[in-house]
């Protein structure tokens, strides 16, 4: 069977769709279909991959419009009687052909600040940690870091605040620190200013595009925008703090 | 850090690569929501045929004041100005109705729907300015607990309303058990709501999500694992409350119009 196929192909000056044919056989995904294309039509096509198993995040582009990980996307899963687009995630500058510099989510990752444990909880040095507690964050810790997330979120793909907002992949990130049980770090102040969290307006795009099922949303961004209520947005909240006399430093 | 416009082009209103069909589920969205409230409000404005003998409408409960034996404080009060248009609904129902406007699922949904905020994922929006839920006027949307617990306590009463369905008075005035369509209504209408407002975000930080360390609080790790079931199907739970409130209104609505008679099944 053929496929169609319209890829994007150019730099960060120009560039535009080209169209190429190419035979399809059971089993292949989109991936495998570029690597066609590349060794038998476009010897020059820029393709960034590695593990082949939706795992490196690396072959991250948007397929038919909607950001994909090439690797994991079955052509029989796609409708072949028209052509199929594939272009470089649009969040980020083009790089060439389906390659986009995300270096700009290195640089973002090191303003967050670090995991800061509390002290050791046994004379060795180690602490102890409850399964219970650690469910949240091991959910947080699927991220491939394929920026799917970042590529679907409207904020910084049509309203391009790279500089006000950190995006769902750094919200995750917060979240596994913030509510990690060792951790006694307070990220809240940073998450409403610098980081933008406000921002979000719960589209759920970067929860539909996760490859990892990560429940982006429900269980890391809202959870965070709560605590953002607690600190600075909930009056009968700092009564009851008051009057419990919790301490809001270290881990709750 | 941030990108100038040659390196990232901005895309026009509804523009997007997109082969499927994505304008549907906004577009299902809007006539879903659009329809209810252009219903209730008018429902709301009506201010009669809001009860049938023991059943009440769930968007007229509690009638603080009214013409009702349901009525907690008599009749319309002295103070409420006579040009302003009176019905029991307008007192109460801004607590649900706020309830559901600044909920995190409904926020999503009418961002897409009525707003284009995005229309949907990766199409083009049609305004180039934003704001987000950072300055005034989306920031109120922090208000959300508020709302909670105000939704708690209107799930408290509309139970109440459901036991009072189960006694239906015969015509010598005495009271007898009894079970109706209506009493069905009424108590499927407060199981979906229930299902609703316990699956909520904010009760889900509330009752245990705030906390870092589960192990050291096992009551609060338990509630926080029962809403957290319900609310996995949030969305499910928020639609299907939202049409059977609305059903549960037309219901006793043409009960009390003689439109339709209710069925005694006990």
């Amino acid at each position: 069977m053929n496929a169609t196929f319209k890829i994007w192909r150019g730099d960060a000056n120009s560039g535009g769709f080209r169209e190429y044919a190419t035979e399809i056989s059971e089993g292949m995904v989109v991936l495998d279909a570029i690597h066609q294309i590349q060794a038998t039509q476009a010897t020059d096509l820029a393709c960034r991959w590695n593990c082949k198993a939706g795992k490196c995040g690396s072959c991250s582009a948007e397929v038919n419009g909607m950001p994909r990980l090439m690797c994991m996307t079955r052509m029989s899963d796609l409708p072949l009687e028209r052509p199929i687009t594939v272009e470089p995630m649009k969040a980020f500058p083009v790089v060439k052909d389906l390659i986009s510099d995300v270096s700009w989510n290195f640089r973002v990752k090191k303003r967050i600040k670090q995991f800061k444990p509390r002290p050791p909880d046994a004379p060795d040095g180690t602490w102890r940690m409850a399964q219970e507690d650690i469910d949240r964050v091991q959910e947080f810790r699927k991220c491939i870091e394929c920026f799917l997330c970042q590529d679907v979120c409207h904020v910084l793909r049509d309203h391009h605040m790279h500089d006000r907002f950190i995006g769902p992949r750094f919200l995750i990130y917060a979240a596994a620190l913030e509510m990690h049980p060792l951790d006694t770090e307070d990220r809240i102040p940073e998450l409403r200013e610098a980081h933008g969290i406000g921002y979000c307006n719960i589209t759920k795009c970067c929860t539909k595009v996760c490859p990892e099922n990560i429940e982006i949303t429900d269980n890391g961004i809202i959870p965070l925008k709560e605590r953002v209520v607690d600190e600075f947005y909930d009056p009968l909240g700092w009564l009851w703090k008051m009057g419990t006399k919790k301490s809001q430093t270290g881990p709750k | 850090m941030s990108y100038t416009s040659t390196e990232l082009p901005r895309r026009s209103f509804g523009e997007t690569m997109r082969a499927d069909v994505w304008w549907t589920q906004p577009l299902i969205v809007f006539l879903g929501l659009g329809t209810f409230i252009v219903y209730s409000t008018w429902a709301a404005f009506q201010g009669n045929h809001y009860f049938s003998g023991n059943y009440i409408s769930p968007f007229y409960s509690p009638e603080l004041f009214g013409n009702s034996p349901h009525s907690w404080f008599g009749a319309r009060p002295a103070w409420w100005p006579g040009w302003l248009l009176f019905s029991p609904a307008l007192l109460i129902l801004w607590a649900p109705g706020g309830f559901r406007l600044t909920c995190y699922y409904y926020r999503g949904a009418y961002y897409k729907a009525f707003w284009a905020d995005p229309p949907a994922c990766t199409v083009g929006e049609p305004r180039k300015t934003y704001l987000g839920e950072r300055s005034f006027p989306l920031i109120m949307q922090n208000v959300h607990r508020y709302f909670l617990y105000l939704a708690l306590v209107f799930i408290v009463i509309l139970t109440i309303d459901v036991w009072k369905a189960l006694w239906f008075a015969d015509p010598s005035g005495k009271s007898s058990f009894g079970i109706g369509i209506g009493t069905i209504v009424l108590a499927v209408n407060v199981v979906l709501l229930g299902g609703y407002t316990f699956g909520c975000h904010s009760l889900r930080h509330l009752v245990g999500g705030f906390r870092d360390q589960f192990s050291r609080a096992p009551t609060c790790y338990q509630a926080y694992r029962c809403v957290s079931c319900l609310n996995r199907r949030h969305m499910l739970w928020a639609w299907l409350s939202l049409f059977w409130v609305g059903f549960s209104d037309l219901y006793i609505r043409l009960c009390s119009m003689g439109v339709w008679h209710d069925l005694r099944i006990l």
